[in-house]
């Protein structure tokens, strides 16, 4: 060992310390959070992270993920050269060699190869990042051409660089035979091969020091910068929720408790995770409905802000003092404004998209919970909406009797589990919107047409709540819940049909906290089962619907996975595969109403429901057809603005009773 | 010093109907609700509170069931809640139900001063707007109706300014306290409750005063005590329409058919 090596060792073992004292203090402040199990299933969880970090399941998604790809790959393998790399530069008799030439020599074939295609990795995102970066890149506080950005890009590429400095001149140095081996860095011994044997040396010990200190400086900067997303991708990933995220865990009300998340220590530890994971891809921005029509929300910028008031804040709670950064304020960096607050609609698409599984929009549903539960600071259109569904058990405060007016337009049984399969809960909009109530008869029409047996609740059927809890008033939300499931559970309901999308998702997800356990069907579901057994039978296809083009309602789609069916549906009644819209499946793009938005006014930004609506005009479709009460008052209402009075918005039950027609 | 709101337990008119053959109220099923003038009457109680640090004391008299009202003031956030419940009581119009009031509010004052009493404008189910006079009358008490917004109110001059709104007009009034106030709908937005003070309201006592505390002369409240009868009750007659074509089967034919009618009955301005 010389007095370099011993050197070497000193600042190896000093960086060690200093980049595990950083670690230490920055997960440290996840401990901060409230406590979350995410502890259980251990295998699913450990296969989780193969698919997602190792198989790079989500970050592939998108082309350009290709190249995270091969370069997470890169740095796994270069992750063995490196370890070598230090422990050689202490003690020099340890390395690869002793694995036998074999071995040794596939090593060195690896690392060169994986050296130079992580260089062409960087190059690429330099290239990006400069001249041709994507807008979802941008944010007020995180520029795409960040120094942070840029710096990590070049501290790799000088990385690569030495390494084939230090490998050309290797070659020339000990043996020349080893070109075989390493092919790039053949060129590199290529370009040193007219310097003298001096000149070459120095370069090989310039080289192996500039690669050295790259690697230290790269690995202390991690945890200050947005790459620790390396270290913390891994647990993120680990510990994801393994449940969809279309329920909310429920809460517990005694008095002396608090309710939802005023300051950032009321997060989950997860969700406190979830702020070093991030890498700010800008993916869910580039997905978010709410930001691609100009209101103040950004997925991304809320986990950042997240983050950064836990980095500010961090050393006063640790100390029990209060939060010098509020979390709920408009007053900047760090600070979540209450109109970003407002303005989620709770599709679900920045959670779908992100290659960390990071959960954005259930942390914006713990914030509201505390400015509703806590504070009664709601914008004010919420007001009637919450007293509305209290007293009236409906959105629009219409009198409960009224409930039941479309059936006195046909016959319809009050469910009896001992006559009735099925009960149909037709939901509010279903029962009090004129609109709407079309759409039940449609659907009441073909449950008769197929020969089921079903009934409805009538005036005892109250609202699902699942605008309450998506705006975090979950204090009354858990009370009609639990109204609800008894009654369902008293009248012996086994299966039930809804024709709401968020009436499915909140029976079917959310009451199963409150022990409801029975099968939710959504009309699309069922009357797709009906066409394919033959219960229904399509007398004539609905021709004259024209092109059709289909919109997937976040709660349907994203939420519950039910893309197929719908499709099915207009398929089979109409002779043609409705037309795709550029963003669909669960790519889709939410009309603006759910999240509650339903019941607010849209006055930040353009109208959402314009922007889908225009989307959906591109494909110059004749029908709109959705599965949504929601949507289907949405691409009306932005039809009508638009003054495009020749196309038309029909529920996919619309559609089949249209088949059914005899006069035609 | 104390700011009493009077309110009252009302069933959801909205959904009250009438029964055609007795003619009398179908109150079956039908959800009791705080009458909805009177939590503009709480809410500007809680405000005045806030702004002079007045104790707020929510009273009614009703059924012991009507705790549900004082529950949900207690839920808005006042500090002091008192059900007048007697049988004594039932039966009263708004003459003798004023006069309970009265005497409860005189027992109160013996505890603390009580220089504002507010009440809303009118309740929807007896719509009389009678309660509120009354109770200021037998305290003699300034007369203050229709508020819609306070001005000014100077406590230690006993000064209070306020806006009347009157059929296409506004009247700004001075008075001396003590005053009772009846207020509309535009004076405030009722506040909505937090989660923790709705947890306290589940688990208040509500003290109840009969009329062994307020030893009212029985012959002078309840039914015995009001004057009003009620002759009947009955739903204004609407003349019945027809039904013409058929929508379901027919709509463009049904259109055709209510314009000609709509034409010929020259509702239509063309």
């Amino acid at each position: 060992m010389t007095a370099q090596n011993v050197f070497f060792g000193i600042i190896v073992i000093a960086s060690l310390i200093f980049f595990s004292w950083s670690c230490y203090k920055r997960f440290n402040l996840v401990t901060l959070g409230k406590p979350e199990n995410r502890f259980q299933n251990v295998w699913k969880r450990l296969m989780g992270v193969l698919v997602y970090v190792f198989a790079q399941k989500r970050v592939i998604n998108k082309p350009f993920g290709f190249n995270h790809f091969f370069l997470f790959w890169s740095f796994m393998i270069l992750l063995l050269a490196n370890t070598e790399f230090l422990i050689n530069g202490i003690f020099p008799n340890i390395s690869f060699a002793l694995l036998g030439k074999p071995l040794n020599h596939g090593l060195l074939f690896l690392f060169d190869i994986v050296s130079f295609i992580a260089l062409i990795c960087v190059l690429n995102a330099f290239i990006r990042r400069l001249f041709f970066t994507p807008s979802y890149l941008e944010t007020p506080y995180v520029k795409a051409k960040s120094f942070d950005a840029l710096l990590i890009l070049s501290l790799i590429g000088i990385l690569m660089l030495a390494y084939f400095g230090i490998h050309g001149a290797e070659i020339i140095l000990t043996d020349i035979n080893l070109h075989t081996y390493m092919p790039f860095s053949n060129i590199t011994s290529k370009i040193f091969a007219n310097f003298s044997i001096p000149t070459i040396e120095n370069i090989s010990q310039v080289s192996w020091w500039v690669h050295a200190i790259v690697l230290l400086t790269f690995l202390n900067y991690l945890p200050y910068s947005k790459h620790m997303h390396i270290l913390a991708a891994i647990p993120n990933c680990y510990f994801r929720n393994l449940e969809k995220p279309n329920t909310q865990p429920r809460e517990i009300f005694k008095k002396g408790m608090q309710y939802g998340v005023s300051k950032v220590q009321d997060f989950t530890w997860k969700d406190l995770l979830d702020g070093y994971a991030c890498t700010e891809c800008g993916r869910c921005q580039d997905a978010c409905p709410a930001y691609n029509t100009d209101k103040p929300l950004n997925p991304r910028q809320v986990i950042h802000d997240m983050k950064i008031n836990l980095l500010e804040n961090g050393k006063y709670i640790k100390k029990q003092e209060n939060p010098k950064v509020p979390l709920i304020s408009n007053i900047g960096e760090g600070s979540i404004s209450e109109d970003a607050i407002w303005s989620c609609t709770t599709c679900g698409a920045c959670l779908d998209i992100c290659p960390e599984l990071i959960e954005h929009m259930p942390k914006i549903i713990k914030m509201r919970r505390f400015l509703v539960e806590m504070e009664s600071k709601f914008p004010e259109e919420l007001l009637n909406l919450f007293e509305n569904i209290e007293q009236r058990s409906n959105p629009w405060g219409i009198a409960p009797a009224d409930r039941v007016k479309w059936a006195s337009y046909m016959n319809v049984e009050e469910f009896n589990a001992d006559k009735n399969e099925y009960l149909f809960y037709v939901g509010c909009a279903g029962s009090f919107d004129s609109r709407n109530k079309q759409v039940t008869l449609a659907i009441a029409q073909l449950l008769n047409t197929s020969g089921i047996s079903w009934g409805i609740l009538g005036k005892e059927e109250k609202c699902c709540g699942d605008s309450l809890r998506r705006l975090g008033n979950e204090y009354v939300f858990d009370k009609i819940a639990q109204e609800n499931v008894t009654l369902l559970k008293n009248k012996g309901v086994k299966k039930i049909i809804t024709q709401c999308p968020h009436c499915y998702n909140t029976l079917k997800n959310d009451y199963k906290q409150f022990g409801l356990d029975v099968q939710v069907i959504h009309h699309s579901e069922l009357i797709n089962k009906l066409l394919d057994t033959k219960k229904i039978n399509i007398k004539h296809p609905a021709d004259n619907l024209g092109n059709m083009v289909y919109h997937d309602s976040c709660y349907l789609g994203r939420h519950n996975d039910i893309y197929e069916a719908p499709r099915n549906v207009i398929e089979l009644s109409t002779g043609n595969k409705p037309i795709e819209m550029n963003r669909n499946k669960n790519n889709s793009f939410c009309c603006g109403a759910g999240g509650g938005r339903m019941w607010m006014e849209e006055n930040l930004g353009v109208r959402m429901n314009i922007t889908r609506v225009k989307e959906a005009v591109d494909k110059n479709p004749k029908t709109i057809g959705v599965a949504c009460p929601y949507c289907l008052t949405m691409f009306e209402d932005g039809l009508k603005d638009l003054k495009l009075n020749n196309i038309y918005v029909k529920d996919i039950a619309e559609v089949v009773a249209e088949t059914l027609r005899t006069d035609n | 010093m104390y700011v009493v709101a009077c309110i009252k337990q009302v069933p959801d008119t909205t959904q009250v109907q009438i029964d055609p053959v007795t003619n009398t109220l179908k109150r079956e099923g039908v959800p009791f609700i705080v009458n909805p003038f009177d939590t503009h009457a709480i809410e500007e109680s809680l405000r005045l509170k806030d702004r002079f640090g007045f104790r707020v004391a929510a009273i009614t008299m009703g059924p012991p069931n009507a705790e549900y009202a004082l529950r949900k003031a207690i839920s808005m956030g006042v500090d002091e809640v008192i059900l007048l419940s007697d049988r004594a009581f039932g039966g009263a119009d708004t003459l003798a139900t004023s006069k309970v009031l009265t005497e409860a509010i005189l027992k109160l004052s013996t505890k603390d001063e009580v220089p504002l009493i507010i009440c809303g404008r009118q309740t929807i189910d007896g719509d009389t707007a009678q309660v509120g006079p009354g109770i200021a009358t037998r305290l003699n008490y300034s007369q203050l109706t229709l508020v819609d917004r306070i001005e000014h109110i100077d406590i230690e001059n006993r000064k209070i300014i306020v806006r009347r709104k009157l059929e296409g007009r506004y009247e700004i009034v001075e008075s001396i306290l003590p005053s009772l106030l009846t207020v509309v709908r535009e004076i405030n937005k009722p506040r909505y409750p937090k989660v923790p003070s709705r947890l306290l309201a589940d688990e208040s006592e509500i003290p109840i005063w009969d009329n062994k505390f307020l030893k009212l002369d029985e012959q002078t409240i309840g039914l015995k005590g009001s004057p009003t009868r009620v002759v009947k009750i009955f739903s204004p007659e609407r003349e019945k329409g027809e039904i013409i074509g058929d929508g379901l089967k027919d709509p463009e034919g049904a259109a055709k058919l209510l314009i000609e009618k709509l034409l010929s009955k020259e509702l239509l301005p063309f």
